[in-house]
């Protein structure tokens, strides 16, 4: 049986797996909105100002990096998924800047897996991701956990 | 001023407090983590979650946002007793991040964070790794999500 009709259930994580999630490109606009409602400092609001930075151009705020990943892992797999949410990241490496016009991929491995003991009808996949630029340069890494429902859980339910 | 209370080492600071709408959840979830428990309310009533509630990014970015909001007040505080304010650079990266409960639709969220501990940074005088431990609190006293985060600094 299917999970709900879902490609990714618990079962389908082995570890050792590595997936390609895909890419998006960054925009300054898009940058520059994330920042003024998240992250409203100057490098991530301003050409010029991110330009003068350290970061050495119009870069996007970290917690933007995060989210563009979590948008990759939704369209990569996890909306095709039984994802139950995330109960945490184990870490998160702002390597380099993502700035303006770069084009960001998202590669990742499952790491590890086990059952959930209080509940039966759950899984939790441990997830290494690493975000790359154009230039095949990594930009972040980061490590989470997310709850899956298993194949046979969900028809409990 | 010390560096050290510059940096209010061990002192937990309230960042100030924001109320989730559905309205802002979805608009969020829609753009960056559109999974149905973040984007429809009856979908989110069937997931394990129980309710339509904020994708954790979206918390960890309001965390974010009120972070960079109280520094003026910081500052201020730091030129009224005479000193330069302190510098920040970008941050390394985040550790330990757990999402203890979900921020639902209508639950009002209370920010904080304290500074643990600051060390040099090899090759770059003047510059520390500053730790800090960032909490959201919902209107009922719990912590829904805490994380660990590294930022350079600079005693201005």
């Amino acid at each position: 049986m299917d999970a709900n009709g879902k490609r990714w259930a618990y079962e389908d994580f082995v570890p050792g797996m590595v997936l390609d999630l895909g890419s998006m490109p960054v925009s300054a606009k898009e940058i520059i909105e994330f920042a003024k409602e998240f992250d409203p400092q100057p490098m991530h609001l301003d050409e010029e100002a991110g330009g003068a930075s350290v970061l050495g151009g119009l870069s996007a705020a970290g917690f933007h990096v995060g989210s563009m990943m979590m948008r990759l892992m939704c369209d990569g797999f996890l909306l095709d998924s039984t994802s139950q949410g995330a109960p945490g990241l184990d870490f998160l490496h702002w390597r380099k800047p993502v700035l303006a016009g770069d084009t960001i991929s998202l590669k990742m491995t499952v790491e590890a897996k086990r059952e959930s003991k209080s509940r039966p009808n759950l899984g939790l996949v441990t997830l290494r991701q690493e975000l790359s630029n154009q230039h095949g340069e990594q930009v972040c890494d980061m490590q989470s956990t997310v709850m899956f429902l298993k194949r046979n859980g969900s028809e409990s339910r | 001023m010390r560096f050290e209370e510059k940096l209010a080492l061990g002192r937990t600071v309230d960042l100030g407090s924001h109320t989730f709408t559905a309205e802002e959840i979805k608009a969020y979830a829609r753009k960056y983590d559109p999974q149905p428990f973040h984007v429809s309310e009856e979908e989110a009533r069937k997931s394990v979650l129980g309710g339509l509630c904020a994708s954790g990014w979206h918390t960890a970015s309001m965390w974010m946002r009120h972070h960079v909001l109280a520094r003026p007040a910081v500052e201020e505080r730091i030129r009224a007793a005479g000193a330069t304010p302190i510098v920040f650079g970008p941050a390394s990266g985040i550790s330990a991040l757990e999402w203890l409960k979900p921020a639902y639709a209508g639950d009002t969220i209370t920010f904080t964070q304290t500074a643990l501990s600051y060390k040099a940074i090899p090759g770059r005088p003047d510059w520390y790794m500053l730790q800090s431990r960032c909490e959201a609190t919902n209107q009922d006293g719990k912590t829904i999500m805490r994380f660990l985060a590294s930022v350079m600094v600079s005693d201005g």
